[in-house]
């Protein structure tokens, strides 16, 4: 799902009843029960940092946060008011070992503060809570600096993230979140660049064709979905570590919401 | 070898690669310092003052006392750095997007109520006239 700065300003400011923005949230109505009845216990939530935790002093290109406690940013404007994020150290740090042992070389961080790029999606499907009512895994992907990574990479290594999550001694429910996107495009000249024939067809091929979708390469985001479009890479990390057969439970797609297209899907495993 | 860059031909658009991210180390890096409410204030205090802290360019800094976003994106600097300059302003991303697109903020959100810019004749520099 996507994650726009200005989607977050809009619940803190409460204004998602505004003819502008309550489209956008009506979609999101489903998705706020079906999490309230799912109620997992950890969300491992794939974002990406917008130049807050991560400058050009590092710019790892995964990084999981395996700290306990999360501290809201201030992004230049104050910090949102929402609550502190809980992480999952136990899993966390039994995942950094076993998908680096699978060939991944992630980054671990333990001091990280995390922006709209994180809290947004929290707040499309939890709201205006007291405190976040499940624990979350910050992993943050460098999709600022080109190049990220590619489509292949992330889909492979949704597959590692969950042979890594499985192999977790303890009970969990987990979901795995992928979030950014979709296409937009926030600078220069050609600044408002929105394809919906894009858009629909990731999501088509995302749930249908993932395989196929992990191939398409970075320029083809850049050109036809705009310079911010290639942060879809990161929804390929979600959905490798889904079955290959899934089952589509909620799909919403709205344009605008300020400068982006936004996007939100929910897969799930064929239950047996 | 040189390395493949098919994204120069993208119409105005300055991807954030090795070469700019270069270019634009010390003015991205002064970005990221407007995070603070005490550096954002003591920035519009005096801009001049704070930039010749940096080791940045004379085109780096006239483009921030400008506020000229295009300049800075081919001068390495990156919107996701720059943004903080928007909020230190108190401008929205949506303004700061319609500056770059050289429109006003109603034509802008117009364009984006109607679905945003096409990608039709804006894949490729020189597919239409005003490319």
């Amino acid at each position: 799902m996507s994650h726009v700065p200005a989607i977050g300003a809009a619940v803190d400011l409460g204004k998602t009843g505004e003819p502008y923005w309550q489209p956008l949230f009506a979609g999101f109505e489903f998705s706020k029960q079906w999490i309230a009845d799912e109620k997992p216990d950890v969300i491992f939530l794939v974002y990406n940092d917008h130049a807050t935790a991560f400058g050009l002093d590092n710019i790892p290109t995964f990084a999981i946060g395996c700290a306990g406690e999360f501290e809201i940013a201030d992004e230049g404007w104050g910090a949102r008011p929402v609550p502190v994020v809980k992480g999952a150290p136990d899993l966390a740090w039994h995942i950094r070992q076993s998908v680096i042992q699978d060939d991944f070389d992630l980054t671990t961080v333990n001091e990280m503060k995390v922006d709209h790029g994180l809290t947004v999606p929290l707040t499309l499907m939890y709201g205006q809570p007291e405190a976040w009512p499940c624990l979350v895994i910050p992993f943050a992907v460098n999709v600022i600096v080109y190049p990220p990574p590619s489509g292949r990479r992330c889909y492979l290594l949704g597959k590692a993230i969950r042979r890594a999550i499985e192999s977790f001694d303890e009970d969990l429910n987990v979901q795995v979140w992928g979030t950014g996107g979709m296409s937009h495009q926030l600078q220069g000249p050609r600044a408002g660049l929105i394809n919906q024939e894009f858009d629909r067809k990731f999501l088509d091929d995302l749930v249908d064709n993932p395989d196929e979708l992990a191939n398409v390469p970075h320029i083809d985001y850049m050109r036809d979905a705009g310079s911010e479009g290639i942060e879809l890479v990161m929804w390929l990390i979600m959905r490798g570590a889904l079955d290959n057969k899934v089952k589509e439970v909620h799909r919403h797609y709205h344009v605008p919401a300020s400068n982006t297209a936004v996007g939100h899907i929910i897969l799930e495993n064929l239950r047996q | 070898m040189a390395l493949d860059k098919p994204y120069k031909d993208i119409p105005g658009t300055t991807v954030f690669d090795s070469d700019m991210a270069r270019a634009g180390y010390h003015v991205n890096q002064f970005c990221m310092t407007l995070m603070k409410a005490e550096n954002r204030e003591r920035f519009l205090a005096d801009e001049r003052a704070y930039l010749d802290e940096w080791p940045m360019t004379g085109e780096q800094k006239q483009a921030v006392l400008d506020r000229d976003y295009n300049a800075l994106l081919k001068l390495g600097a990156n919107v996701y750095y720059f943004g903080k300059l928007f909020f230190t302003d108190k401008v929205s991303f949506q303004k700061g997007a319609s500056l770059m697109a050289g429109m006003s903020e109603e034509e802008y959100l117009a364009m984006m109520v109607n679905g945003g810019r096409s990608p039709e004749g804006n894949r490729y520099i020189g597919e239409k006239d005003d490319g």
